[in-house]
């Protein structure tokens, strides 16, 4: 789960990283006000979206009075951003944050990310920061300065000092470096935090540690024991199907194609939608409708993959082990009956009670199109898709 | 032989009780698993499935001599469960549960790191379906008639894409010595490394088959295995070539986050290393059966 900037500052702040005077608007005239409150000669006004490289979709913008932050307001409530990383349908802005502008010494680039080879937390910091890391991997990989912390004793102090020398703060704020340091860290354990990533930190003209932007991912496995974390959860933010989905307990991914798809198991989903590509289709969805899917079940997926107004055929494709495939078999003529399908429905069953559960589809009187290995799925629902697109 | 379970293995089952628990314990007895007893906390004395409760692992294994624990747990409690058991002198160790916090399972491995080699527990899974060595014993919930006897080592990240590969095989003629899933999630206890590193060393095994997926190390890590320490043929496949860039697919460790990361940097990779690589997941048992037709 990803979180607003702002929400991630006031997270960080309580663990003792400095951050500047904000607060948030949700109108010009809030806007205004909340300048006012801040104090300072210079703000910046920034649209909250989840996504990173808002500057350059111009969803930042420095002002030096009360006309500029209501005209800046005015312009990036309810516009859509689009950034390399929104996508193409960009996300809506309908919240701002005003924060008091600073005077940059210098800018470093300071993250938290689960090491999955190393198994550990590990810190990615550069001394060169505001930029895209991955860029700065390619063309300075000698500035990143990477630290691993030890489960079982946390970080410790010297780790911390190593860190704040080795990114060439001054010794006059190596205690404050220090601070922000292990403040960081404490979020990313404390909250399960799966991400932090503060880029840039900058040192002020008036000697202060600050983060300038700050970016938070959690554990969707772990919210149960984050409740503070979990409300922070904002749905505007989230595609309105992949929302409606995991509110349900399945997992959706909207694509760019147009066969519709309903599997049990992630890389069963992702090997079905690779052998639609195979056979010269285009996936429109994953979707795993996970083990021991009931009838109601196989509805719901059945009705958020017809929901895509762009699918032409659906392919459900199912291994049962904890499954049965008479009661995906029940559930497909369910859905038959309880939804208008309009679209050709190819099915694979295979695995435990198969037998019964092709007979139940073949019964039921509806022209529901049967496979018996994944390659023919596959083939039969691309097939399908090029008749009813051609016969338009 | 088979790797990691046998007919032999005494097993027991972390979660016993309760209705998941109980209804896959039913399915490995039918099979037969030699269940030896089960633990839940508070339930110690009781008899279920024909078989003793206890009330902690430790009690179990002093009772039954129990060397291995498939675990049921809930994901709130599956990470102390998964360490209960290697502090009670469990060898391996399957972990069902899906949903554990990434930092739990992070103490988990650092936790087994207290114990010598010799003593460390193997741990597989969590969020994976298990593992079979068909004909002798059923670690897991995959449903065991699709495994026919055989000499093919399966691993696998996925459980459903497993069983196609198992199925494909049997469909071929081909048979399974033992099949291995790792699971799903980003920290996991045994990687694929872990896994073709048994099966090079296991006797009846005489090809592998990999299944991997995007996101994470461990194929890079198997391929460069492969290339420098293994004899035995391995096929992959790799899923998720139409998967987009920083989209989590439905496992939570199926996410491209980094290079080397996607479906078509893996196979590349793979291919490097000399690893035969399928072309597409209703291949898997054909390209199996021409790479077994040059071992034979």
């Amino acid at each position: 789960m990803d979180i607003h900037e702002y929400q991630a500052k006031e997270l960080l702040s309580e663990c003792g990283v400095g951050i500047a005077p904000g607060g948030l608007a949700y109108s010009p005239e809030q806007a205004v006000y909340r300048a006012k409150e801040i104090g300072g000669h210079k703000w910046v006004v920034k649209a909250q979206i989840h996504s990173g490289a808002r500057g350059k979709a111009g969803g930042i913008k420095i002002c030096s009075n009360d006309e500029e932050i209501w005209d800046a307001a005015d312009e990036l409530l309810g516009k859509r951003l689009v950034t390399h990383q929104t996508g193409p349908a960009g996300k809506v802005v309908y919240r701002l944050y005003i924060e008091q502008a600073t005077d940059i010494v210098r800018e470093i680039y300071l993250a938290l990310v689960l090491d999955r080879d190393k198994q550990r937390v590990v810190f990615v910091t550069s001394t060169e920061g505001g930029m895209d890391i991955e860029e700065v991997a390619a063309t300075k990989p000698e500035s990143i300065h990477r630290l691993e912390v030890e489960p079982a004793v946390g970080l410790r102090d010297f780790q911390a000092r190593e860190l704040a020398f080795a990114l060439g703060i001054h010794p006059e704020l190596i205690s404050q470096a220090v601070r922000t340091i292990k403040g960081a860290y404490r979020a990313f354990r404390d909250l399960d935090a799966t991400m932090v990533e503060i880029n840039p930190l900058v040192v002020t003209k008036d000697n202060r540690v600050l983060a300038l932007d700050a970016k938070m991912g959690f554990d969707d496995n772990a919210l149960f024991r984050r409740p503070n974390i979990a409300e922070l959860r904002d749905k505007s933010q989230e595609d309105p199907r992949e929302t409606s989905a995991s509110d349900r307990g399945l997992s959706y991914v909207g694509l760019d194609g147009d066969i519709g798809c309903m599997i049990n198991g992630a890389g069963l989903a992702m090997a079905t939608m690779d052998m639609i590509k195979h056979k010269g289709g285009e996936p429109a969805n994953f979707l795993d409708i996970g083990g021991g899917a009931s009838p109601d079940r196989v509805t719901k997926a059945f009705k958020l993959v017809l929901d895509d107004e762009k699918v032409k055929a659906i392919l459900v494709n199912i291994f049962a082990g904890i499954n049965r495939c008479d009661w995906i078999a029940e559930g497909v003529v369910h859905a038959f009956g309880k939804l208008e399908v309009k679209v050709p429905v190819i099915v694979r069953l295979s695995g435990t009670n198969v037998d019964k559960g092709v007979q139940i589809l073949k019964d039921s009187g509806y022209p529901i199109i049967t496979a018996d290995t994944l390659a023919e799925a596959a083939e039969k629902s691309v097939a399908e898709r090029n008749r009813v697109t051609n016969a338009k | 032989m088979a790797i990691m379970i046998d007919e032999n293995t005494k097993v027991l089952v972390q979660g016993f009780t309760g209705k998941i628990g109980t209804f896959h314990a039913e399915e490995m007895l039918e099979y037969g698993t030699n269940i030896v007893g089960g633990v839940t906390p508070g339930k110690g004395g009781q008899t279920h499935l024909g078989k003793p409760v206890f009330n902690t692992v430790k009690e179990a294994v002093a009772e039954t001599g129990a060397t291995a624990s498939i675990v049921f747990v809930p994901a709130a409690f599956a990470a102390d469960g998964i360490m209960e058991a290697a502090d009670a002198g469990i060898k391996t160790c399957v972990s069902i549960t899906d949903g554990i916090p990434a930092q739990d399972m992070m103490r988990v491995k650092r936790y087994m790191f207290r114990y010598k080699k010799i003593d460390r527990m193997t741990l597989t899974g969590p969020n994976c379906a298990g593992s079979i060595s068909p004909g002798k014993c059923l670690l897991g919930i995959m449903p065991g008639h699709i495994y026919m006897e055989g000499n093919v080592g399966i691993v696998a990240r996925s459980g459903t894409l497993g069983y196609e590969a198992a199925s494909q095989m049997k469909a071929a003629g081909i048979g399974i010595s033992s099949s291995i899933g790792i699971g799903g999630d980003p920290i996991n206890g045994s990687s694929h490394r872990d896994i073709l590193e048994l099966f090079e060393a296991d006797p009846d095994t005489k090809a592998i088959m990999m299944i991997g997926e995007i996101g994470g190390p461990q194929e890079a890590e198997a391929a460069e295995y492969f290339k420098n320490h293994m004899t035995k043929p391995l096929v992959a496949y790799i899923a998720g070539l139409t998967a987009p860039k920083g989209r989590r697919m439905g496992h939570a460790g199926a996410i491209v986050s980094g290079k080397g990361e996607s479906a078509a940097e893996k196979v590349e990779m793979l291919r490097e290393a000399g690893v035969t690589v399928a072309p597409n997941p209703s291949e898997l048992g054909s390209t199996m059966e021409t790479v077994m037709k040059d071992v034979a």
